[in-house]
């Protein structure tokens, strides 16, 4: 895996991104959706950068916001409903809001490829699998039928489906929940990006298949040496594989760390309480850590900070005041007023 | 929490011996003809104690929902018995089955399509009196079902609200107090925290191991976190294609598990630990489990243990304590269905 330099995680405001610069860099992005009940607003000022061979994960419940802003990195989102107000997405130091929709149809899957959680959902179930990787070298590169089904099969061979020769032909009702995940991999991989987003890859899959899943998705991605964005809920899968993490809660990132001082010292309230309630492997609990109340209404978010309500530090200045993601230390922020405290316990 | 589950010479509440499911697979339309069998669960037996939660873990597919199902008499057993509290309830029906019912309840996994959506939260909650109206009469039952919204930690107020106008977790408060309408002595928790968020589980999880305290409730609680199922557990019971695979107390399976596929589950969680990453032995096991419908023969396991041997293949392991544990006296001495059990700390305890 390569190292990416440390400056790399401080967020960069207003600087002009080189071609050293991070693959993606996400500028305070905004997402809203306009909705028969008033406007949901959920994004609200994201800021994230990847760089080649590394692995961030974003972290957060649903309705965090953790998707929309997958989905926007995407252009995937469907306008209307959602609206862009503000931001920048950067890919390669190129604003990815500003392009064609036919340049962007080009990026995706070429550039920026995703993984989706549900690959029964994903997939076509009227087409075989093999037709379906196909059509990623028949649409982008004009490939022929017959040379497309080649490198369908290279494919399913790369991410060690048993006989690919064999089963190309299938349909994806006759592969199991961990096979139909490797095939959305392939698809994803098989233009070779730049960049992976895997939305939940595996919380549809059992464990033992789920260690199975996440092991190849490591390994392909130091193969390629490409950039890899995890959003995920889950604090177990995220402290295996991720470099670096960007809690969001309410649309918002809260914290982000490189992955060691984000568990062993978190900055962040919201973060501390989600560390605290998980129940562990190896240990038998007491009665564990509850955040108390429920997240927020995003068409109704809290005034000052959105966790407040929910927060055991909360103060006066937390409920008129929003945080702004104060530098806790090299490549680590905090959006709380209190982080000080926070960190030392 | 104490634990009353040591003493052997209490009687179990609920015992199960043998249970086993077979779903027929017919062909032919007009002449059906029973082709095979799905072998959902093969030769099930465990016991459960007064105030105790036992867990079941295993993954999708390896029976352990049809367990729930059984001990509800939702599905009948294809053979075995269940005995609650020494008599035999699978093959009840009617009136004996109803009043039996009243004290094996049940909370389902998804709080979205287990209540329905046009009855109120007071309809909901009540509804168990409808059918057993001796538990409460008619003028009181709105009073005992603020009671019961009171103890799960909701609004009294909220009676009349649907529940769309809840959050997942809040909903599987409601689930929970219609399990609690009847005072049931069992509840059987099949998946109940799966649907929540992280944040929300963690006030689940502490609710219901209030209650237990609180009116001395027996859980068989399944699930597939083995993180949450060692929290809330006394004793565990791993399944794996319809048998049972190992059993034995928490300590016993998560520290000193001895048989392969345990260690495997275990070793394949995603511990929240960076520091774990490198240090940790993880023993990633190939392919997928095998259709039900055709197992493979002797041990279920083989096709996928490091392990596999001959005898493997021609013996069907039983599920007993392994002969070279059984006079150690160590934790290792509990019961497990493997020919060449060993003991492998895959969890690294502190």
């Amino acid at each position: 895996m390569t190292t990416i330099s440390k400056t790399a995680d401080v967020p960069r405001r207003g600087t002009d991104a080189k071609d050293s610069g991070p693959l993606l860099d996400v500028r305070d992005l905004h997402v809203e959706f306009h909705t028969r009940d008033g406007v949901v607003k959920a994004v609200n000022g994201v800021n994230y950068n990847v760089s080649a061979g590394e692995t961030l994960a974003v972290l957060g419940e649903s309705g965090s916001g953790k998707s929309v802003t997958a989905q926007a990195v995407m252009g995937i989102l469907d306008m209307p409903p959602a609206r862009i107000p503000q931001g920048e997405i950067l890919f390669r130091g190129e604003d990815m809001l500003k392009m064609t929709p036919e340049e962007r149809r080009r990026t995706r899957g070429a550039k920026i490829a995703m993984i989706f959680q549900d690959a029964l959902s994903s997939l076509n179930p009227v087409l075989t699998v093999g037709y379906q990787l196909g059509e990623m070298f028949r649409v982008h590169q004009g490939m022929s039928k017959k040379d497309a089904k080649a490198k369908a099969i290279e494919l399913m061979d790369r991410v060690k489906i048993p006989a690919a020769a064999a089963r190309v032909s299938d349909y994806p009702h006759q592969f199991s929940g961990g096979m139909r995940q490797r095939i959305m991999i392939a698809m994803a991989l098989a233009l070779e990006p730049d960049l992976i987003i895997a939305d939940e890859p595996t919380t549809a899959l059992d464990v033992t298949v789920q260690a199975q899943v996440m092991d190849l998705l490591a390994d392909l991605q130091r193969e390629y040496n490409m950039g890899l964005i995890l959003i995920t809920h889950d604090l177990g899968v995220v402290a295996d594989v991720a470099d670096k993490i960007a809690v969001m809660y309410a649309g918002r990132i809260v914290e982000h760390a490189p992955v060691h001082e984000l568990y062993s010292n978190p900055a962040h309230p919201y973060t501390r309480g989600l560390l605290d309630s998980i129940p562990r492997l190896d240990q038998k609990g007491q009665e564990l850590y509850a955040i108390k109340g429920l997240p927020p209404n995003l068409l109704n978010i809290p005034t000052g900070c959105a966790f407040n309500p929910r927060c055991p530090k909360a103060q006066d200045i937390c409920r008129t005041e929003v945080p702004p993601l104060h530098s806790v230390a090299d490549g680590r922020g905090s959006a709380c007023h209190f982080w000080e405290e926070t960190i030392n316990g | 929490m104490a634990e009353p589950t040591k003493d052997a010479a209490r009687e179990p509440i609920l015992e199960v011996r043998n249970l086993v499911k077979h779903f027929p697979l017919t062909q032919g339309i007009l002449f059906k003809k029973q082709v095979g069998a799905v072998k959902a669960v093969d030769g099930i037996s465990f016991s459960l104690y007064e105030g105790e939660t036992l867990g079941i873990v295993g993954e999708s597919g390896c029976g352990k929902s049809t367990v729930a199902k059984l001990l509800m008499n939702l599905e009948r057993a294809t053979s075995g018995e269940v005995f609650y509290k020494g008599q035999d309830i699978s093959k009840l029906s009617g009136r004996a089955l109803k009043a039996v019912r009243r004290n094996i309840q049940m909370v389902f996994q998804d709080p979205y399509t287990s209540l329905n959506p046009r009855m109120t939260v007071g309809d909901i909650i009540g509804e168990p009196y409808e059918i057993h109206p001796e538990v409460a009469p008619k003028g009181d039952r709105r009073k005992k079902v603020q009671d019961l919204l009171d103890v799960v930690g909701l609004n009294p107020e909220y009676v009349n609200r649907y529940p769309h106008q809840f959050s997942g977790g809040q909903r599987q408060r409601i689930g929970i107090a219609r399990g609690l309408a009847l005072n049931p002595e069992i509840i059987i928790c099949d998946e109940p925290v799966s649907a929540l968020d992280v944040s929300v589980q963690a006030q689940v999880i502490n609710l219901m191991e209030k209650l237990q305290d609180e009116f001395n409730l027996s859980y068989l609680f399944i699930a597939h976190d083995l993180s949450i199922v060692r929290h809330i557990s006394d004793r565990v019971g791993v399944m794996y294609l319809g048998k049972m695979a190992e059993i034995g107390t928490d300590e016993q399976i998560y520290d000193h598990p001895t048989h392969p596929y345990t260690q495997a589950l275990l070793s394949a969680v995603p511990v929240p630990d960076p520091e774990a990453r490198a240090g940790r032995e993880r023993i990633i096991l190939s392919g997928d489990v095998p259709s039900p419908a055709n197992p493979p023969s002797g041990c279920r396991f083989r096709t996928r243990c490091w392990k596999a041997q001959d005898k493997c293949a021609e013996e069907v392991p039983l599920l007993a304590v392994p002969e070279r544990f059984a006079t150690t006296g160590s934790l290792a001495a509990h019961d497990s269905a493997c020919h060449f059990a060993e003991e492998k700390d895959v969890v690294g305890a502190a």
